[in-house]
């Protein structure tokens, strides 16, 4: 996740605080996963240096973070050129599940046994997700979504791999 | 599990021809509980369904509906099972293509003896809960598939059975119209208090669901449960 070019891009409906943009971040993006204050100093001093925020002010007030961050028209080209490349597919070809499957069938365990107890695992976050969705809005429902065609993709492939663990532990062991 | 399940099923057996379809299939099924039976194509989970609602004959084993066997009663006793307690929703070909949407839901009340007019009222409330109000007066073949569906649905539930039995009720839809049926169907349940057994071998329908079956070659797992159980 860019925090950096999100920032910039909420930066864009106006100048804001650091504590402003954390929260509009976590309501929006975090999804139980808020930013650290660490974090978004860091990024708002980065962005500051490469000259795509700057000072738009500086409040009175307690504590350190009464600065008001305006984004640059270099911010705002940089947040254009970001929405606009296409973000680079997962490769998925390294894979914590495969190797438990594969090292299942090496060491003469139960691989199907594994692939069961993952798919119930799967599905209960499925469950957990389905009903998120109902007391979520559509911005909330569209994450839920995507981590459910996640889930349902590993989904498939376990059951893939279940109908074919005859012919692969023939294969892996040979 | 405690207290008596709505509907049980114990030690199922059947084969059509050479082809064993179940191989002992347990599952138990609570009041107004949502379950989802899941497995490969040719797992026998759609036989199991259609043991579980009285329509195929298990060639040994038990189904129970609230403690009474099902497979001991005469067919008439069944088929009046299946009106008046419980709903169906299968993937397709479902609604009656002479009568319009409103007609179709008021059928299982007309079978039942409820006058006309009765029977479409009630009908009628099931238009509007399932977001149906333009398509009362239209045919079948005038609909959408999702529409459609949304009929089967409001026909399934209109009786207010105890349980209804789903069959893969969203293979034919996209997926932006199997979640609306899905959550039409499971917030109406829930509503009504139906338990719903739901056949489909898609992961996202299941987690509609509050648990999930599993099965394969004809046998039933319920891994949940046995992953809980080993803890």
């Amino acid at each position: 996740m860019s925090i950096g070019q999100t920032f910039l891009g909420l930066l864009e409906s106006g100048p804001r605080h650091g504590y402003d943009l954390k929260k509009t971040y976590d309501d929006r993006f975090g999804h139980a996963r808020p930013l650290h204050y660490g974090q978004v100093y860091a990024t708002l001093s980065r962005l500051l240096k490469d000259g795509l925020v700057e000072l738009d002010g500086v409040e009175p007030g307690e504590g350190p973070e009464r600065k008001r961050y305006a984004v640059t028209s270099a911010g705002v080209s940089d947040v254009e050129s970001w929405l606009a490349s296409a973000e680079k597919p997962e490769p998925y070809l390294q894979n914590t599940l495969y190797t438990k499957v594969i090292l299942a069938l090496l060491t003469g365990r139960s691989a199907a046994d594994l692939l069961d107890v993952q798919r119930a695992e799967h599905l209960r976050l499925m469950r957990e997700l389905t009903r998120r969705k109902a007391g979520g809005d559509l911005a909330d429902n569209l994450i839920c979504d995507h981590a459910l065609f996640h889930l349902d993709a590993d989904l498939r492939w376990l059951e893939l791999t279940a109908a074919r663990l005859d012919d692969l532990g023939r294969q892996v062991r040979a | 599990m405690t207290g008596q399940p709505l509907l049980e099923a114990d030690g199922l057996h059947k084969a059509f021809g050479p082809t064993k379809a179940l191989d002992g299939a347990s599952i138990a099924i609570r009041a107004g509980e949502i379950v989802a039976i899941m497995g490969p194509s040719g797992s026998g989970k759609s036989t199991l369904l259609h043991c579980l609602a009285g329509i195929v004959r298990p060639d040994s084993g038990h189904v129970r509906y609230q403690g009474a066997e099902i497979s001991a009663m005469t067919d008439g006793e069944r088929s009046a099972l299946r009106r008046t307690q419980f709903g169906f929703v299968f993937q397709f070909g479902q609604l009656v293509p002479e009568l319009t949407c409103l007609e179709n839901i008021a059928l299982p009340l007309r079978m039942e003896g409820v006058r006309r007019r009765e029977a479409e009222a009630r009908a009628a409330e099931w238009l509007d809960r399932l977001d149906l109000a333009d398509v009362g007066r239209k045919r079948p073949g005038e609909v959408s598939g999702g529409q459609g569906q949304r009929v089967a649905v409001a026909r399934a539930l209109v009786t207010r059975p105890r349980a209804v039995f789903a069959d893969e009720p969203t293979g034919a839809l996209d997926s932006l119209n199997g979640e609306r049926v899905m959550r039409l169907l499971t917030e109406a349940a829930r509503e009504t208090g139906a338990a719903v057994v739901l056949v489909t071998h898609e992961a996202r329908v299941a987690g509609y669901s509050d648990r999930e079956i599993v099965v394969r070659d004809g046998r039933t797992r319920d891994i949940a449960r046995e992953m809980e159980e080993a803890l």
